[in-house]
């Protein structure tokens, strides 16, 4: 029934509506003046600890801290 | 034993929705309470069972539209990480929606509206407040109710215009480039998302 309706383009790209919105925002932040650029990457910094598991048991695990704009 | 008890039931349920097939309420004018018809079709079929639950018993009723257009608009603007405004009363919110500017006043048609990037305006007497919103959603409930959600919104104050220019060259220049359908949708994304800041600042 909608199917004939427009699809955006970065629809039409593969591209979801969260990546969309996530990069949008991204390049927003990037054009904030200093104070406030500042406080925005803080509150986006990522950090999380990936372990593998083989054989029932987790191998180590890798620590990443991805900060913003990666 | 309880094969009997679906086309029992479906039965008497056909029974009682063939006689309203022609007067279907709306979903905001249901009770919330459960056909009795059913229970008891249920009951004399499974007296010791608990008639199921249905979702609509799950849910709260929805909020009654009032019959007279009220005065003010209720917004709510949320981001991710904090509640911009929670029940504000205005007069008026201009959103950017994908169909263009929209200005949405109390008793507005219930609408649910996806963002653009742009300027959201916020009008409450004389005093007008402008956000410039990355992306997002906006609700508009019959209730004059308008649940706004966005990613990332600033004050226009906030926007730096020369990194604002040096981006939108730097992805015009990147959509030229661009060789997969991915990398022309990011940059495009870039482009527009700088014009329409490049535009709050200017206008």
């Amino acid at each position: 029934m909608a199917s004939n309706a427009a699809v955006p383009f970065w629809r039409a790209a593969g591209m979801t509506y969260i990546t969309y919105s996530n990069i949008c925002a991204n390049l927003v932040r990037n054009c904030l003046k200093e104070p406030f650029k500042g406080e925005a990457l803080n509150r986006e910094k990522v950090h999380f600890s990936i372990s593998k598991w083989a054989d029932g048991k987790p191998e180590k695990p890798i620590l990443r801290s991805d900060t913003p704009g990666v | 034993m309880l094969r009997q008890a679906s086309r029992l039931i479906s039965r008497s349920v056909t029974a009682a929705s063939s006689k309203s097939v022609t007067a279907r309420a709306f979903s905001t004018e249901l009770p919330s309470t459960i056909d009795s018809t059913f229970v008891e079709s249920w009951k004399k079929v499974a007296p010791n069972m608990d008639p199921p639950r249905t979702p609509s018993s799950f849910m709260k009723p929805r909020p009654s539209t009032a019959s007279s257009i009220p005065t003010k608009l209720t917004v709510n603007f949320v981001l991710p990480y904090a509640s911009e405004l929670s029940g504000k009363e205005v007069d008026m919110v201009i959103i950017p929606a994908t169909t263009g500017q929209m200005g949405v006043l109390p008793g507005h048609v219930p609408t649910i509206a996806e963002l653009k990037p742009g300027i959201m305006s916020v009008h409450e007497g004389t005093d007008i407040k402008k956000y410039f919103v990355s992306s997002g959603f906006a609700f508009l409930h019959a209730n004059s109710v308008a649940d706004i959600i966005a990613v990332e919104a600033v004050p226009l104050e906030n926007i730096d215009a020369s990194q604002v220019q040096k981006g939108l060259a730097e992805f015009t220049q990147k959509l030229a480039s661009a060789s997969t359908d991915l990398e022309k949708a990011e940059a495009q994304i870039g482009v527009e998302v700088h014009s329409a800041m490049n535009a709050a600042l200017s206008g």
